[in-house]
């Protein structure tokens, strides 16, 4: 019996009783991080790490929850289990879980580059390794985050001289987060969408170090947008909620901006690159550090990826999933709701 | 080439023409004149042939990063661009090895360096040509490897047209745009053309062969009725063929297309004109395929329909034209405006004026390679419109309507010239395969392959790539990515579910498709969420309108 078997709930330790990031409610639940493709609603028990439960408070209510920090290791029906940082978002996790001396790893999602927010990513030494492919595609190298924010603040300062507010779109919890690391340097006031603004007070709240922001609400007069900074979660782009920031420039910061018809097809002004997801490079350095003799690939281009891995001597196979794309449609929700 | 890379990436990613406009007139104040002469070569459709092939550049790649073919070629249909793809997958550290002790200046020469360097070694033995490819590789940044890659496969598709092109020339150089579309029209070679001279006089009365820009017309947006009196109104009939300009200057003959290609030599039909067209003579009108009557009933006027275009294809492409094709594939000119006369410019006179001239010209020489595309009489909108109806049997597209006062003005205009076309054929057809698109539309699915019903079995019968709005290509996308059948290479046999109405101008028989038939501008008309599988049309059907329009 595999220690991690794949149903159709989602990741199962049959032996400790507990799912990873199920996709349908469950007794036991350990989840890696608060996107909400891993964290779904309806489950009796989660575990997680101390900076994700706020999170997931905020998105999915009050439940049972346990919070472990990295490293600590917990023991669920004679399973060890720890946490161990991910580097995915604040609180993201890998869940490490051993048996008899035999090491499973299931990374969530992940990215090598330490952004300086979400812990830098841990190597955990395994047999298997269960790990991500969003970016599986060696087309997908990302530049060094502090080359990025550059990219980012000439644009907003181009934007400016063309007398135009800067838009950026970016996910309400991990990529706007992101942002706010490069954006205060230009002394602009930045405003936001209700979305990242509840997930910004959320994190404030449980002890993260933001920079101030401001909310973006009916009676802000549209005045004191002009040549400032916007951050808005995907779902705004091309809403009517967007008009009251006339004349704008929409730029786009995520790992699929590395193409560059997928900038056009957004009708992007500009694309960033801005990923919190793991390259080829970082996929494959992550898989090679763990020493896995079995790599199971989920979402993203699991069979390029798996066939890859193979054909390099690391043995693999692709595992389907429903992890990846939940996060957009859930961020078109909260823009909705804002808009009533 | 940075300025240029900076330029591709501007006007790939604005959206309004104004900001394309923008960017071009920034460039063409900043740039080189030798580099300037290069972009309005570039953006005119004059780019110099291919130094190396695409394969090439593939391999050389894959040298470089070390990827198994097959993954190179998924890397390909994700990012639907040869050129890009090669510039993401080239590794960084190639960048680093050509700063010498780490100095941060890269070697990185103008565009023109490059592009004429590319034509220099264009008969070189392959070592020095991959030599050169790799070497500036090394030089570049990403995105200027991009342009570069770009430059030796293909087109940009930016979505900059030679008119906002022309129109940014216009405001750094301060001419009119007319002026400038003519000047930079015709026969000129970016690599011994300068500048000045390019937009100069003397390059107007020194090259012979110079074609005028063509005037252009937009679709009619209203009824017809609204256009006013009928009598200021000249009718004719729209023909589907290549617009072209037959120029005799000189005691020489060229033919132009639309394109602005020179011609002259794919036409010999059209090569006896020489011998009997006045000096000093443009005419403008359509290149067709059509089987000339009897020689003593052609008198200088069309009759019956033209050949279906699809004939004229079988030439266009030939670099040689066989005896052959002159037989099966015979082609005229439709004459219907005359642009130069005696030697003078006479776009500025009246289109009657034009059109008396014009006809006095034909019916003098007499010859089955020249014939007038004829104006058809009216005198009301409804005896038009009645009229209009039987185009399709006439083999032609529909009306042009142009105002009898208009001038021959330059490129796409409203007001004085209109084009009412006739409605298109429909059909309803099923999708059966999908696959990725390219550009803008690389992620997704959005190239159909439809088909109608044989019996109990779907057959295959046309592609279509655009008609939809991009929020219905999301949602078919969506629909392919969950009702994959099979998977061949980039394809995608999908679940025969999804209907949509196929619009075309015109259908022919086709021994090279499966169904027997070819369509011409197949598209998809809308998509036909009322009607199931089961309710598309027949083969049966399709061979009906071959029956009735496809002779």
């Amino acid at each position: 019996m595999p220690l991690i078997e794949f149903t159709d709930r989602g990741l199962y330790c049959r032996a400790g009783g507990f799912y990873i990031d199920p996709w349908k409610a469950v007794d036991k639940a350990i989840i890696t991080h608060a996107h909400s493709d891993h964290a779904r609603w309806g489950s009796k028990y989660y575990l997680c790490h101390t900076q994700c439960k706020p999170l997931l408070q905020m998105r999915l209510g009050t439940n049972n929850y346990q919070t472990v920090e990295w490293e600590e290791k917990i023991f669920m029906n004679g399973i060890q289990v720890s946490l161990h940082p991910a580097g995915h978002m604040i609180g993201s996790s890998q869940i490490r879980i051993e048996y008899k001396g035999e090491v499973w790893v299931v990374s969530g999602d992940y990215k090598i580059e330490d952004d300086g927010l979400s812990g830098k990513f841990e190597p955990v030494k395994c047999n298997t390794f269960i790990t991500e492919s969003t970016f599986g595609l060696p087309i997908y190298n990302w530049k060094p985050q502090q080359e990025i924010f550059q990219n980012i603040q000439d644009w907003v300062a181009r934007n400016r001289e063309l007398g135009k507010t800067s838009v950026f779109i970016a996910y309400s919890l991990g990529k706007a987060q992101r942002l706010l690391q490069c954006l205060p340097e230009l002394n602009l006031p930045i405003y936001v969408h209700g979305a990242i603004w509840n997930a910004h007070e959320t994190l404030t709240g449980s002890g993260v170090q933001l920079p101030d922001v401001k909310r973006i609400d009916y009676d802000t007069p549209k005045g004191s947008y002009i040549n400032n900074i916007i951050i808005a979660p995907p779902g705004a782009e091309g809403s009517s909620w967007m008009r009251r920031f006339f004349p704008y420039a929409v730029g786009i910061c995520s790992g699929w901006m590395q193409v560059r018809g997928t900038v056009r097809r957004k009708n992007a002004d500009a694309g960033f690159a801005l990923s919190d997801h793991a390259d080829w490079k970082g996929l494959l350095q992550a898989v090679k550090e763990t020493e896995a003799g079995k790599v199971f690939v989920t979402h993203g281009y699991q069979a390029v990826f798996s066939r890859y891995l193979n054909e390099i001597g690391i043995e693999a196979a692709e595992v389907k999933t429903e992890y990846g794309n939940e996060e957009e449609e859930n961020s078109i929700a909260i823009t909705e709701q804002d808009n009533t | 080439m940075k300025q240029f890379a900076d330029l591709v990436i501007k006007l790939g990613t604005s959206t309004k023409t104004n900001e394309k406009l923008g960017a071009l007139s920034e460039y063409f104040s900043i740039a080189n004149d030798k580099d300037k002469v290069w972009v309005i070569a570039i953006f005119s459709g004059r780019r110099p042939k291919r130094a190396v092939n695409s394969t090439q550049l593939w391999t050389w790649c894959n040298e470089l990063a070390k990827l198994p073919d097959w993954l190179f070629e998924e890397c390909y249909h994700a990012v639907g661009d040869l050129g890009e793809t090669i510039a993401l997958l080239l590794p960084e550290m190639t960048i680093a090895d050509a700063r010498p002790n780490g100095s941060s200046g890269r070697a990185s020469h103008p565009l023109h360096y490059y592009l004429e360097t590319l034509i220099s070694i264009e008969k070189e033995d392959e070592s020095v040509r991959k030599e050169f490819i790799l070497r500036s590789w090394q030089t570049m940044t990403q995105a200027e490897r991009f342009v570069f890659n770009k430059l030796i496969t293909g087109n940009f598709r930016i979505g900059v047209s030679q008119n906002t092109m022309v129109n940014a020339l216009s405001k750094t150089s301060k001419l009119e745009s007319s002026i400038i579309a003519h000047r930079i029209s015709g026969n000129w070679d970016p690599v011994t053309t300068n500048f000045s001279d390019l937009l100069s006089e003397l390059a107007v009365t020194t090259d012979y062969s110079k074609p005028y820009p063509f005037y252009l017309a937009y679709a009619i947006e209203d009824e017809v009725n609204t256009l006013g009196e009928p009598n200021e109104w000249q009718a004719e009939w729209k023909w589907d063929g290549i617009r072209g300009q037959i120029i005799k200057r000189n005691h020489e003959l060229f033919v132009w297309s639309r394109g602005e290609e020179l011609m002259t030599e794919k036409f010999p039909e059209y090569h006896a004109l020489k011998n009997h067209l006045p000096n000093g003579v443009v005419l403008d009108g359509e290149i067709i395929p059509y089987k000339s009557q009897s020689a003593s009933s052609y008198g200088g006027g069309v009759e019956g329909a033209p050949l279906p275009f699809a004939l004229l294809q079988t030439r266009i492409g030939r670099k040689n034209v066989t005896k052959k094709q002159l037989t099966e594939a015979p082609i005229t000119f439709f004459a219907y405006d005359l642009l130069e006369y005696e030697g003078n410019d006479i776009r500025e006179t009246l289109l009657v004026e034009r059109r008396t001239l014009l006809e006095k010209i034909v019916k003098e020489i007499n010859h089955p390679a020249l014939l007038l595309s004829p104006v058809i009489s009216f005198t009301t909108w409804a005896e038009l419109t009645a009229l209009r109806g039987q185009s399709r049997n006439l083999g032609s597209e529909g009306i042009m309507l142009k105002r009898k006062d208009s001038i021959y003005q330059v490129g796409r205009k409203r007001g004085d010239w209109w084009k009412w076309k006739i409605d298109p054929l429909v059909i309803d057809a099923v999708m059966i395969y999908a696959q990725k698109g390219h550009g803008r539309r690389s992620s997704l699915y959005t190239d159909y392959t439809f088909a109608v019903k044989d019996g109990d079995k779907l057959v295959g019968f046309t592609k279509a790539y655009s008609g939809l709005t991009d929020k219905e290509f999301a949602q078919v996308d969506n629909f392919v990515k969950r009702n994959s059948l099979e998977k061949f290479g980039p394809v995608r046999t999908v679940k025969p579910e999804l209907v949509f109405e196929i619009a075309f101008e015109g259908i022919a028989a086709s021994n090279r498709h499966k169904s027997g038939v070819a369509l011409r501008f197949p598209r998809i008309n809308r998509w036909r969420k009322d009607k199931t599988a089961n309710e598309i049309n027949t083969l049966d059907d399709l061979k009906k309108m071959l029956e009735l329009y496809g002779k």
